[in-house]
């Protein structure tokens, strides 16, 4: 075989892989995204198809004008949003000491943070219903915050850790020596430099708290405090599934997962420090 | 500008020493290179000076002021990284900018100060890049650049050319004479090459395993290394040790080497009759000839041109001796050589201790 026939071949297997990966991955979603605007009446009774033979935006404009979904949205949004905020924040400046101090007890604490990450959650509803009752913070998405802020530290912590771990100490000594003290080093050099962790931490929260169900479910009853999730389990009811409601309000609650990305993409981008030292 | 004070530091991680006990005075203005095998020690007392590691005991004084408690911002001292530790984030200008910024320096004075250092280092047409867009040299400039802006109590320097190549180091090793020369500020200078040590110094302070071995100008370690380590660390090619026994006979002194050869011992050397002495001498004070004037008789092993001289591998009975010559003298491997080991360029250590013997 000539070398250009070879790489041809090397260049079809490839993309034929990646292609047949995306295809695979993304299945799902198309179909969602078909079911969500096939009409009713064609749900069952045109077979399998690829798309409808009709379409109709009639499940959006149900779900948006006749249901509780825009509420369990802003619900969802505010939860995800400042649990993101909040667990990013704490991650930083915790992942920030454990990559740069030794401190008394550090292997205590990382072994105590690996713990919270060993049990399975279902063991942790009952007493933290216990704990929150009590302080009101059942039905309230405060409660929820709280709740996801916690079981999302640890991890966030190694995730940010790891990102110091990869920006030279002889950075924030550089800008020590320049006159900062070692928190304006902290904002003013490393941190502008783990932007693509910050971004990787905030897009990692977000999603977890906002695809949550578990806590979401046992933690609140009212709808005035139901994330979306739960709310999509509104959609089964005791004798049917009404299927195009539910995969319309599941596209919409891709959106704003979607523009969330959208946003911290760039900073996804890896290769910011290059040119800081030598190499 | 200030004089730099460390009295009785030790440092030491956890219960490993790293530094005894380190003395050392530096006057204002003076250049100070510290030297020393890696690990030695060089980097922590420079960082301790600096205020990035804690001192165990001891004092520090910058001026009159003892820092050891004063965290780096407070100290007024500018440190060029090993590794440049330039802000990549930001252009040269902010990088050099930064200092003067966080000290409120009026943007006037600071636009100034910044190209007056840009020009002096050459970097005027890079200050609107950012640092991965220079190539490795230029770094290194900025990284200077970033000091030099701030007119500091004193520059550290913790390895500055180590990532550059050979011709580029040497370049840049004028480059921060002139600089002291022009500035006169006080400067401490950490690195394992003894070229750079032997060439910039004012002084040099030769470490060992945490502990000060020799202070003093480059000539004073070259000609009277105070043991066998500095000997050995300082001259390149490096120096020759043979085993020898001081040998007292009557009136003279003598010099028994392993070979069994005598020569005369240096004049005023001290020691005492049968003790185990290790005699250096550098390779450029062997003198070698192959008309047989010499002592004593060897065979050329191997020749190195270097362009400048020559270095020449003996063999003899019992020892291998490095002659360095001046000419270029091209002897087949093997031609006899007479060589003579004169007694005044003789340095005689203490085989056990590895001191200098008194003189
Ligand atoms: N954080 C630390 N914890 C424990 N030991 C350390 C630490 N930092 C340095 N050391 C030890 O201290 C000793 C001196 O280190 P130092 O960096 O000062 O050496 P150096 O003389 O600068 O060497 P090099 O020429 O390789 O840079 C080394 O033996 C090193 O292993
Ligand atoms: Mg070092």
């Amino acid at each position: 075989m000539t070398s250009s026939a070879r790489s041809t071949s090397h260049w079809l297997l490839h993309y034929g892989l990646l292609a047949f990966y995306v295809a695979f991955a993304l299945f799902p979603l198309y179909w969602l995204l078909k079911v969500s605007v096939t009409p009713n009446d064609l749900l069952y009774s045109e077979g399998i198809r690829l798309w409808p033979s009709r379409s109709s935006l009639a499940h959006y404009t149900f779900v948006l004008a006749h249901s509780d979904f825009p509420l369990f949205f802003k619900n969802s949004v505010i939860v995800s949003g400042s649990t993101a905020v909040l667990v990013t924040l704490i991650a930083a400046l915790s992942g920030y000491a454990m990559s740069r101090f030794d401190f008394r007890g550090k292997m205590w604490l990382v072994g105590l943070m690996l713990i919270t990450q060993m049990f399975p959650l279902v063991m942790l509803v009952a007493p933290i219903f216990k704990l929150f009752s009590p302080l009101g913070l059942t039905n309230s998405l405060t409660g929820l915050v709280i709740v996801y802020t916690a079981f999302n530290v640890p991890f966030a912590t190694f995730l940010m850790q790891s990102f110091f771990d990869g920006i030279p100490k002889d950075l924030e000594e550089a800008a020590m020596i320049d006159g900062a003290s070692r928190f304006r080093a902290f904002r003013q050099i490393i941190l502008p430099l783990t932007l693509p962790g910050v971004a990787a931490t905030l897009g990692f929260v977000f999603t977890a708290a906002w695809s949550e169900l578990l806590f979401a479910l046992m933690l609140v009853s009212k709808a005035d405090a139901s994330t979306f999730p739960v709310g999509l389990l509104g959609f089964v009811s005791k004798f049917s599934v009404d299927f195009g409601q539910m995969m319309a309000a599941g596209v919409l609650a891709l959106i704003p997962a979607c523009l969330f990305f959208l946003l911290i993409q760039r900073y996804l981008v890896q290769g910011l420090t290059a040119g800081a030292v030598k190499g | 500008m200030a004089s730099i004070d460390i009295q009785g530091v030790r440092k030491s991680y956890g219960t490993v020493p790293v530094l005894h006990n380190v003395d050392l005075s530096i006057q204002d203005g003076e250049f100070v290179v510290l030297v020393g095998p890696s690990g030695c020690g060089k980097s922590t007392l420079l960082r301790m000076v600096a205020g990035l590691e804690g001192i165990t005991s001891g004092a520090i004084r910058i001026g009159e002021r003892v820092v050891n408690e004063l965290a780096p911002k407070d100290r007024d001292i500018a440190m060029v990284f090993q590794s440049y530790a330039l802000y990549p984030h930001m252009t040269v200008r902010d990088n050099m900018n930064y200092s003067l910024r966080l000290r409120r320096t009026p943007a006037e004075r600071m636009a100034h100060v910044v190209s007056a250092a840009a020009s002096k280092l050459g970097l005027d047409t890079f200050l609107d890049r950012k640092p991965r867009t220079l190539s490795g040299g230029q770094r290194q400039r900025v990284a200077m650049g970033r000091s030099i802006v701030r007119q500091p109590q004193a520059f550290l320097f913790d390895e500055p050319l180590s990532n550059l190549d050979a011709r580029l180091r040497e370049q840049m090793r004028v480059e921060i004479k002139k600089l002291h020369r022009d500035l006169g500020t006080t400067s401490i200078y950490v690195t394992h090459d003894q070229v750079e040590a032997m060439t910039l110094a004012d002084r040099i302070v030769a470490m060992n395993g945490g502990v000060v071995q020799q202070v003093g100008t480059p000539l004073d370690l070259y000609e009277r290394p105070t043991n066998l380590f500095v000997a050995g660390f300082i001259g390149s090619p490096a120096i020759n040790i043979i085993n020898a026994v001081l040998r007292h006979d009557g009136e003279q002194r003598l010099i028994a080497l392993e070979s069994g050869e005598r020569i005369p011992a240096p004049p005023r050397v001290g020691g005492h009759d049968g003790q185990a002495v290790k005699v250096g001498i550098r390779p450029e004070d062997v003198q070698i000839s192959a008309q047989a004037e010499g002592d004593f008789a060897g065979h050329v092993e191997l020749v190195e041109p270097m362009g400048l001289g020559t270095i020449v591998h003996l063999g003899t009975a019992h020892h291998a001796l490095k002659a360095f010559v001046v000419e270029r003298v091209n002897y087949p491997v093997g031609t006899n050589i007479a060589y003579r080991l004169p007694a005044s360029k003789l340095h005689i250590f203490d085989a056990k201790t590895g001191q200098r013997l008194p003189e």
